[in-house]
């Protein structure tokens, strides 16, 4: 790993035809920290961790994660994140006990790891009584916060959180954040992209893009210093303003 | 190894989650199997017949007591003219029409040769051919008859003659249902596998699950095995289930080594689910990857030999055949199960159909791609 | 009817969006038509045969020639033992064997009687029978050849008229069957994999709140497919004239306007599929798989229905495929007027008015709770 940074970029760029989705942005990520990844929609947050996570491959620039290549290693990569995608991505024809033993498995944990760790997730999230029941009847809020616990699951060095609390009500948002320190405090880092202001405030350091571009990147205080504003919302729509580009 | 088996267990959870798809999956096919062979009869047994009779004389009479003995023919009526009966063909009442012309009986004990007239209704060939040619046959006999009573003389003998004998391998009592069970088995079968697979990977590429398996250090052919091997066991299910149903209901054995008939049936299966994975992985939508398969599906059915045979289509289209699947299943069950050739007699199909699993399967594999 | 309308236009840019889908919509028709129009046919021509000659003199060897140059076999192989015909009817290299004993031109000669043995293989009866007897007839032909031209006595002369299809092509009995076949196909299983689609998505909650009738938003959902389903039909009627040489004999007026009606009793049962329906895995098994076979084989266009046993006869009488082959082989084929297809029009009339009406009660039912 280069110096405890766990993500590098640099310059990284891709392309859809004409349109540039991401225009060389570059940043670095620290063990244990939590990176806020802010944008209006279709700024390329999105896009960003795709290249990230393995999913999508850059067009030009570097990256690393966790010390791998995302060209080179996009397997190695693999095994060391976790990801929770915007589109909500467990099974729902599945029962809670057997997404976590699903995805336990296919990250090569031990039958009885996997066992241990779907009690102490199912005790964390008091689930225990809704274990055997299928996904699709939970209320959205146990979802996400199920689907956190399951990209989480194999506990991975770094994981890639794509908007995790839309549509979920403030307390369950608040439970949400609870759960991303505690994963953080244990030394995993936390990638996250949002557009709810008071999140970035939770976040140790934040980058804000604009236009497929990082306009600004430090953390909540400096920011709102830098730009003289009270809030991160202010920050925020100041920036945002400049966009050209329209939200798909 | 161990990342499969938690793919398999995933997979055959979600299968039978849901009991109304694995009923439809098993029950469905049951059901057809044992209600189509029954429907799809080409033996051609009631030609309806209309006759047009404008001599009414005795030798009339003989005749059409001749044609109606002999099994093949129905007489729906006995009209007075040649209009009234083609009325009876244009509501498909009646598929032919005999007219025998006035003076019929004088003139062929007058002149020694007296014409009848035909009309078959021909959209249907097979059906227009066969009528005519049985017919024609029951005619020639009656004209033997004829001649015998005429001419007094036992056969002809002072005259060359060739004796046809004629014999009817396999399936002496010439039963459709032997030739159907078989044939109709082999689609559903290719149904069930090519229809299932082909909706899998798209299901999870339309709710979003495919990005959260992606992002994982899953192999790609533990992925697609992961997806195969299910519907593998599933299609053996239903081959098992047929071959239950040919035997209880129609009384049908193979006439050959089950063994064969699996055999082949593991390979074919590869063969269709690559087929079904590999237009899973084209598709964006199950909607998308549905009119596909079922495009698909319908030339290779139709094209498939299963009710018109393949050597009587052009070469253009014989060339086809030779890519299509189904036709080799269809035609290798038949003969196992009819036949009871070998797996050394079916040896070149066994070959070019895995050639077909390797190439599919393959395709797929490379086709289904963890990155954008 | 304004806010319908907008529906429908909503629904039609679904479809427009999704070309892949439109591709395929558009090109299946036509490259079945004219795959199945050219390729198959119900005749027996080109059958592979072999011969087992164990006198191989003059008269067998002209036979054989003969019986090589028909069109109705090919690829005459050489047998050289019994035991290879069975080898080569279970290879299924062969479909008759024709065995000509020993000394055949001597026997013809000398006693007057030869005997030759016609063996088939007769999995596929039809063809059996089919194939002895153009064998016998060529055999025939050559007996009465070599009794000399002098015709027999007292012979009664058939003449045969081969009525509709005097050249007994397959297209046409297949294009009307094709025609019923995919039209019924693909606007039951769109219809309804279009709308089980919304309710697996979620989405239909969201169009049963608007203003208009929940019944409307189906509708709606459906007319799509039918302004999609009319054009296939043209193009499937150009193609069958222009292609494939088989004409419109009766009234165009006549034949689009049931097309019409047929299209939509299916989308009719398509609307029926998905009200019990509730994922597009389901909706599409019901009407492919359920419906594929049972159309193909009871809609008539393969096996005569009159050769079905009683029950499977009533049966057939369920499938609107059925009624329509009828309709199209009457007014395009037969060239007959709608006084011949009346009936068929008002069956297919009350099955789409029942499926309609259960439909909307399902779906009355299920928006009631």
């Amino acid at each position: 790993m280069t110096n405890g940074k766990v993500i590098t970029a640099n310059k990284l760029t891709k392309k859809f035809g004409d349109f540039i989705a991401t225009n060389a942005i570059s940043f670095e990520v620290s063990k244990g920290e939590i990176f806020g990844f802010l944008g209006a929609n279709g700024a390329g947050k999105t896009t960003a961790m795709r290249m990230l996570c393995g999913l999508s491959l850059p067009t030009s620039g570097e990256a690393t994660v966790a010390g791998y290549d995302v060209y080179t290693s996009p397997d190695k990569i693999k095994q060391s994140i976790g990801y929770m995608s915007q589109k909500f991505s467990l099974y729902e024809d599945l029962t809670v006990k057997e997404n976590m033993r699903f995805y336990g498995g296919i990250y090569g944990l031990s039958d009885e790891r996997i066992k241990q760790k779907t009690q102490d997730v199912l005790q964390q999230l008091h689930m225990e009584a809704s274990q055997n029941k299928l996904v699709k009847s939970l209320p959205l809020g146990w979802k996400q916060k199920l689907a956190f616990s399951v990209a989480i699951f194999h506990e991975p060095a770094i994981v890639f959180l794509d908007e995790p609390t839309g549509g979920v009500d403030p307390v369950t948002r608040r439970e949400f954040w609870e759960m991303i320190y505690a994963a953080a405090q244990n030394g995993t880092t936390v990638f996250v992209t949002t557009h709810y202001m008071d999140e970035a405030e939770y976040c140790n350091r934040v980058s804000i893009m604009v236009d497929g571009k990082i306009e600004a990147l430090d953390t909540p205080i400096n920011l709102k210093k830098q730009f003289n504003a009270n809030s991160m919302d202010e920050v925020f729509l100041q920036l945002a303003r400049k966009a050209v580009r329209q939200a798909d | 190894m161990r990342t499969l088996k938690f793919l398999l267990q995933k997979e055959f959870r979600q299968i039978f989650r849901d009991p109304s798809i694995i009923r439809m999956i098993l029950v469905m096919p049951v059901i057809q199997l044992i209600l189509l062979p029954l429907a799809a009869n080409f033996e051609v047994k009631n030609i309806h017949l209309a006759i047009v009779d404008h001599d009414h004389s005795s030798y009339t009479r003989q005749m059409i007591n001749k044609i109606t003995a002999s099994g093949y023919f129905q007489l729906v009526g006995v009209n007075s003219n040649y209009t009234d009966a083609m009325h009876l063909v244009e509501k498909d009442e009646a598929d032919i029409i005999l007219e025998i012309p006035a003076q019929f009986e004088r003139t062929l004990v007058k002149e020694s040769e007296a014409p009848v007239f035909m009309a078959v209704n021909a959209i249907n060939g097979t059906k227009a051919n066969l009528g005519a040619a049985y017919l024609q046959n029951i005619i020639r006999n009656y004209n033997q008859d004829v001649r015998l009573q005429w001419l007094q003389m036992p056969h002809l003998n002072d005259q060359p003659r060739i004796e046809i004998t004629t014999a009817s391998w396999y399936n002496p009592h010439m039963s459709y249902q032997l030739f159907m069970v078989p044939g109709i088995l082999a689609v559903l079968l290719t149904m069930v596998g090519a229809f299932m697979t082909s909706l899998n990977i798209v299901k999870e590429k339309e709710i979003g699950t495919i990005e959260q398996v992606n992002v994982t250090p899953i192999k790609k052919y533990h992925f697609i095995l992961g997806k195969l091997i299910p519907f593998w066991i599933l299609g053996l299910i239903v081959l098992t289930l047929g071959m239950l149903v040919a035997r209880i209901v129609y009384g049908i054995t193979p006439y050959g080594n089950m063994v064969t008939i699996y055999v082949f049936a593991m390979v074919y299966l590869l063969a269709v689910l690559g087929l079904g994975l590999l237009v899973s992985t084209y598709a964006n939508t199950q909607q998308q990857s549905m009119l596909i398969a079922f495009f698909l599906m319908m030339i290779f059915v139709l094209l498939g030999g299963l009710y018109t045979s393949i050597d009587s289509m052009p070469d253009w289209a014989k060339t086809i055949t030779k890519f299509n699947p189904v036709a080799y299943f269809i035609s290798v069950i038949r003969m196992v199960v009819i036949k009871g050739s070998t797996l050394a007699d079916i040896s070149r199909q066994l070959l070019t159909v895995a050639g077909f699993a390797i190439f599919l399967n393959g395709w797929a594999v490379l086709n289904y791609k963890k990155r954008m | 009817m304004k806010q319908f309308l907008s529906f429908v236009k909503k629904e039609c840019f679904h479809i427009w969006r999704d070309k892949r889908t439109l591709f395929i919509l558009f090109g299946m028709p036509i490259v079945q038509i004219v795959l199945f129009g050219f390729a198959l046919t119900n005749e027996v021509k080109n059958s592979q045969i072999g011969i087992l000659d164990m006198s191989r003199d003059e008269a067998s060897i002209t036979l054989a020639n003969r019986i090589n140059a028909s069109r109705y076999f090919d690829l005459v192989t050489n047998l050289q033992s019994n035991t290879e015909i069975d080898a080569a009817f279970r290879k299924g290299d062969i479909k008759m064997a024709i065995v000509f004993p020993e000394h055949f031109r001597e026997s013809l000669l000398h006693t007057n009687t030869a005997q030759i043995q016609l063996i088939t293989d007769a999995s596929d009866p039809n063809t059996a029978t089919t194939l002895s007897n153009y064998a016998s007839a060529i055999i025939g032909d050559y007996q009465d050849e070599i009794m000399g031209q002098n015709k027999l006595p007292y012979t009664i002369t058939t003449q045969v008229r081969m009525l509709y299809n005097p050249q007994l092509k397959g297209a046409y009995n297949f294009v009307p069957g094709v025609m019923a076949l995919i039209l019924m196909l693909v606007c039951t299983m769109m219809t309804s994999i279009a709308i089980v689609k919304e309710k697996e998505m979620g989405t239909m909650e969201v169009l049963l709140v608007s203003p208009l009738k929940p019944i409307m938003v189906i509708i709606a959902k459906a007319v799509p497919y039918l302004l999609l389903s009319i054009i296939n039909i043209i193009s499937i009627l150009l193609l069958s004239v222009y292609l494939l040489d088989v004409p419109i004999a009766g009234s165009i007026v006549l034949l689009f306007a049931a097309s019409i009606l047929f299209i939509i009793t299916s989308l009719s049962l398509g609307l029926l599929i998905s009200s019990f329906t509730n994922t597009q895995q389901t909706a599409m098994l019901i009407s492919l798989m359920g419906l594929f076979m049972p159309t193909i084989i009871f809609s008539g266009f393969m096996f005569p229905i009159e050769n079905m046993p009683l029950p499977m006869q009533v049966i057939s009488n369920a499938i609107p495929a059925k009624w329509f082959y009828y309709i199209v082989k009457s007014v395009m084929i037969k060239g007959l007027g709608v006084e011949a297809i009346w009936h068929e029009l008002l069956i297919l009339t009350s099955m789409t008015v029942v499926l309609l009406t259960i439909s909307i009660k399902k779906y009355n039912i299920r928006l009631s709770q």
